[in-house]
């Protein structure tokens, strides 16, 4: 690896001036399971590496009557073992539980996660479906975007050089909603998606109608993305086969998928529909109230 | 030539100080710096597992960890699962079952098998297999090693209780 300088401050102020200081030279350093192998190949080679898990704003893992706040550097392992967050934003925790294996999960973050940016990264539906906003901060204060508007393109996103990515907030969600995230990948674990899909669906009173619903998709754009006209053709219908099998074929009629060496464009296309009707019906059970019987790559 | 910095961490119970560039990673620290070689490289990017060691209290792989990172830590490694000639749970069971072959992959897998058995004294042979899911075998023995796996937690209960 490339020879760079270490700082660990423990003060938010400390992190930004020292960011602000290096003009983009410096990198925020969380996890460090995409950064670390990034440098070693070469990709980035930043003068200063700023250790951001000694701050406390980005540590914070708080569920309140006011929702759900996850600092950007809180590793998978605390967000999956959270029983709150399994039974109110279970989406996050079908991710944070797939993304790597316990290894990285120790380590890797939601925020290093959307700052890497990558199309198929597998928290990233799951955030936007649950409305997750972005806390930035920078010199000139904090400002806030949500989710689906963080990433621009493979590897880039909406971060001006010294800003810093402080928290994720989620609303709470209402009752009789339920969401779910789950992927295509060949082997059963640790592997990047083929196609990811995330829903979160809320139910009418009488359980029998969609009163709401997000879907977000990952692999099969340049960015993650929320799939807003497949809400449109879910919100306000019967909850039944023919609504959610309109749903996967709006869903495949809006995805932009490349061929590679995970999949072609055709098959990523085919998966997308499969997977929006599964994870439609799956978070159906958990708006219900009922246990998703669901284990990943099974 | 890179300055040095000292980092103190715990190692296995001991106090120990060592001296590394902010571009080394724990692995590199473990292996260079403190001649601590039970901890293998294999893939170095996180994928294989075989570097496997516990940083306080969780399994992490220590190529994907920069040495500095570690100011404080307390860290577990290969070298600390036996006490003294005695071999824990897991290592005795690896050893009866013959859950390995060239034996790279094994001290990561040990590492993480330790975390499994903290964690669930019982798990289910999807719950082993699952847990293992980012230590690669090369030899692909991996059905004596899950077997071995299960073997330790019955002997490690059977002694609990």
């Amino acid at each position: 690896m490339h020879a760079f300088e270490y700082q660990a401050p423990t003060k938010l102020a400390d992190a930004l001036a020292l960011l602000a200081q290096h003009h983009g030279a410096a990198k925020p350093l969380a996890g460090g399971t995409d950064l670390i192998d990034q440098m070693r190949t070469g990709r980035y080679s930043p003068s200063l590496i700023v250790d951001i898990k000694k701050l406390d704003e980005l540590n914070v893992l708080a569920v309140a009557d006011s929702g759900l706040r996850i600092g950007a550097a809180v590793p998978c392992h605390r967000i999956k073992s959270n029983v709150q967050i399994q039974q109110d934003y279970a989406a996050l925790y079908d991710s944070s539980q797939i993304i790597g294996g316990w290894q990285i999960q120790s380590r890797a973050s939601l925020g290093g996660n959307l700052c890497n940016s990558g199309p198929a990264g597998d928290s990233i539906p799951s955030m936007m479906v649950l409305g997750g906003a972005c806390v930035i901060a920078g010199s000139n204060g904090q400002r806030e975007i949500p989710v689906e508007q963080f990433c621009t393109g493979p590897g880039k996103n909406v971060l001006q050089p010294g800003e810093l990515l402080v928290e994720i907030r989620f609303p709470r969600p209402v009752a009789r909603t339920g969401s779910h995230y789950r992927r295509m990948i060949p082997r059963n674990e640790m592997d990047i998606a083929v196609v990811g899909v995330a829903a979160c669906v809320t139910l009418n009173e009488s359980g029998d109608q969609f009163a709401d619903a997000k879907i977000g998709l990952a692999a099969v754009a340049p960015t993650p993305l929320l799939a807003t006209k497949v809400s449109e053709a879910i919100v306000g219908q019967p909850v039944n086969d023919t609504t959610m099998q309109n749903a996967a074929e709006v869903a495949k009629s809006i995805v932009k998928p490349i061929t590679d060496m995970r999949g072609t464009a055709e098959y990523r296309s085919h998966v997308t529909g499969v997977l929006v009707k599964r994870v439609l019906q799956a978070a159906v059970v958990r708006a219900k109230g009922e246990i998703l019987d669901y284990v990943p790559g099974h | 030539m890179s300055k040095k910095h000292v980092v103190s961490a715990t190692i296995n119970g001991d106090e120990v100080e060592f001296l590394c560039e902010a571009r080394d990673t724990l692995l590199d620290a473990l292996r260079n710096s403190l001649g601590m070689t039970g901890t293998k490289e294999g893939c170095s990017n996180g994928n294989c597992g075989a570097c496997t060691v516990i940083m306080n209290g969780q399994p992490v792989v220590s190529c994907l960890v920069l040495a500095m990172e570690a100011e404080g830590a307390n860290l577990e490694t290969i070298e600390g699962v036996a006490c003294g000639s005695e071999l824990n749970e897991i290592q005795s069971a690896f050893l009866e079952g013959a859950a390995l072959q060239c034996g790279i992959c094994t001290p990561g897998i040990i590492m993480q098998a330790k975390s499994l058995l903290a964690a669930n004294p019982d798990p289910s042979e999807q719950e082993i297999r699952f847990c293992l899911s980012g230590n690669l075998c090369r030899c692909t023995g991996y059905d004596k090693i899950v077997r071995a796996v299960q073997a330790a937690a019955a002997k490690k209960r059977s002694v609990a209780s």
